[in-house]
């Protein structure tokens, strides 16, 4: 398991990974796992009506990572919203299946379901 | 250069209806014709903006079906889909086909058939526009709205109550329009009473689910006169994409898809921001409003509810933004909310408005798709 970002050879980094870097036009050709990193929460919500298979309510947070002078972001839920202000620090906690992938209108086999929750440091 | 002229326009009402996406889009489409006195076998060209007419129930090929119910068969057809900008996207379509000389005649009709759904699987629908790695978190339209509206209240300094305003003043607005889904004043403390839905963003911040479909017809200036005898003009008009992947974004309170799109509208027009009459805005989530007002110019960046809070975007302000009610009171069926702000500023220009009419030569609309993932910037004006 790792949670990879994508780095070009200009050394932009992008999460989730494009065909060409979006900053440059470069191919990505580097994965960083953001796994082991601790993170800043750029904003947060938490949603009360979700979508059929997603847990409610369901609290998400866009996570700013810092890779060698370069800034990452992710969006993610997070395991709790207790004491989660903007700035606060969160690290990655694996979770096998964020939403039920039968409940929902995607077709379950187009993609992956599994993903990092954000914890609270 | 000859411009492209809207010589007809119409709207349904919108809600909660029986009827399905093809009659919805009949209805809106045999009125715009009718308005204008043109004939089905008159058009070119027929255009469809709808998102998701398979999805929502089963129908696709919708603009077949239009052809041969509007008695438009030979008219080439297209449908247009760019999620909750397919309205807008619909008339830069439209648009091209007449300037270009492709089409001498021209409808665009928008429509969308939703309330059959439950309001998560109408979420879920559209929530299928994200990128896989969001999906799979059960990101939302909502979601992304509480988002980047948590991000600006903490970065402006703008209070809770001004989004809540925002919702005040399209109510109110939608109170005179006869085809709006609400035609009930609401007051702040309702607003901000209300069930919380995407934390700070309260469900007075949301546009509701709704069937409905709006009509144009398009032909060039230069024969619009013998159609009808009031037109308004095509004068800008611009698109632009932003992120798909919607964390991406640097700042999550700048929609750079309107900043751009504006930007090309604005410079066909030969137009700034100052010379906007009036404007119907994408007001999906309340924050959309003070977003887009921003990013088109009307206000610097921060300053948008401030605007609200000193009621220059009210109906007797200086600039009045959303004066149909907007997506807010109006609803929002997807595919025809960018066709529908057009025709509320055809009715403004011509002067046949009725109890919602204000002053203005100039009116701009703003049809956003996803959170700015699309965006159609259209200038409208009196010939």
């Amino acid at each position: 398991m790792s949670f990879d970002a994508h780095r070009c050879p200009n050394g932009h980094v992008t999460y989730p990974g494009h065909t060409r870097c979006p900053e440059c036009g470069e191919e990505q050709t580097e994965t960083v796992d953001l796994a082991e990193r601790t993170g800043t929460v750029v904003t947060w919500t938490t949603s009360q009506a979700t979508p059929p298979g997603v847990r409610e309510p369901n609290h998400l947070a866009i996570v700013e990572f810092s890779v060698e002078g370069e800034s990452v972001r992710a969006l993610g839920q997070l395991t709790t919203a207790n004491g989660v202000e903007i700035g606060s620090e969160v690290e990655p906690v694996y979770e096998e299946e964020l939403r039920d992938p039968e409940a929902g209108i995607r077709e379950p086999d187009s993609q992956e379901w599994d993903g990092y929750r954000f914890e609270p440091v | 250069m000859d411009r492209v002229a809207i010589i007809g326009a119409s709207m349904t009402a919108f809600g909660d209806r029986d009827a399905w996406v093809r009659e919805l889009l009949a209805e809106a489409g045999d009125a715009a014709l009718r308005d204008a006195g043109v004939d089905g076998d008159d058009l070119d060209h027929l255009y469809v903006s709808n998102m998701a007419s398979g999805e929502f129930e089963g129908q696709t090929g919708v603009p077949n079906a239009l052809a041969h119910d509007l008695g438009a068969l030979g008219a080439y057809t297209q449908r247009v889909d760019q999620t909750s900008a397919s309205g807008g996207a619909g008339i830069y379509a439209a648009w091209q086909s007449v300037a270009s000389g492709a089409s001498e005649m021209t409808l665009l009709v928008g429509g969308e058939k939703m309330t059959h759904k439950t309001t998560s699987e109408a979420t879920d629908v559209i929530a299928s526009l994200t990128h896989p790695v969001e999906y799979k978190h059960g990101a939302t339209l909502p979601g992304f709205a509480g988002l980047a509206a948590r991000k600006y209240l903490d970065e402006y300094d703008a209070p809770r109550e001004s989004l809540g305003k925002v919702a005040v003043k399209n109510h109110r607005n939608g109170v005179d329009n006869p085809h709006a889904q609400f035609r009930k004043e609401v007051d702040l403390e309702t607003v901000l009473n209300s069930p919380i839905i995407a934390d700070p963003l309260r469900l007075y911040d949301f546009c509701p689910i709704t069937d409905g479909s709006a009509a144009l017809l398009f032909c060039p200036e230069s024969v619009a006169e013998e159609y009808a005898d009031d037109y308004v003009v095509v004068s800008g008009i611009g698109g632009a994409t932003d992120t798909h992947v919607v964390h991406e974004r640097e700042d999550p309170t700048t929609m750079q898809g309107v900043v751009e799109s504006s930007e090309v509208a604005y410079e066909m027009a030969d137009r700034g921001p100052e010379d906007v009459d009036l404007a119907e805005l994408h007001d999906m989530f309340t924050i959309l409003e003070f977003l887009q007002s921003e990013d088109l110019g009307f206000f610097e960046k921060g300053e948008g509810w401030q605007a609200v809070e000193d009621g220059v975007t009210d109906r007797d302000g200086d600039l009045p933004i959303n004066t149909s009610g907007g997506l807010k009171s109006k609803g929002h069926p997807l595919g025809a909310s960018g066709v529908a702000q057009a025709y509320e500023l055809y009715v403004q220009l011509l002067g046949e408005a009725g109890d919602r009419q204000v002053e203005g030569s100039v009116g701009l609309a703003c049809n956003v798709g996803g959170f700015d993932n699309c965006v159609t910037t259209t200038i409208l004006e009196q010939p």
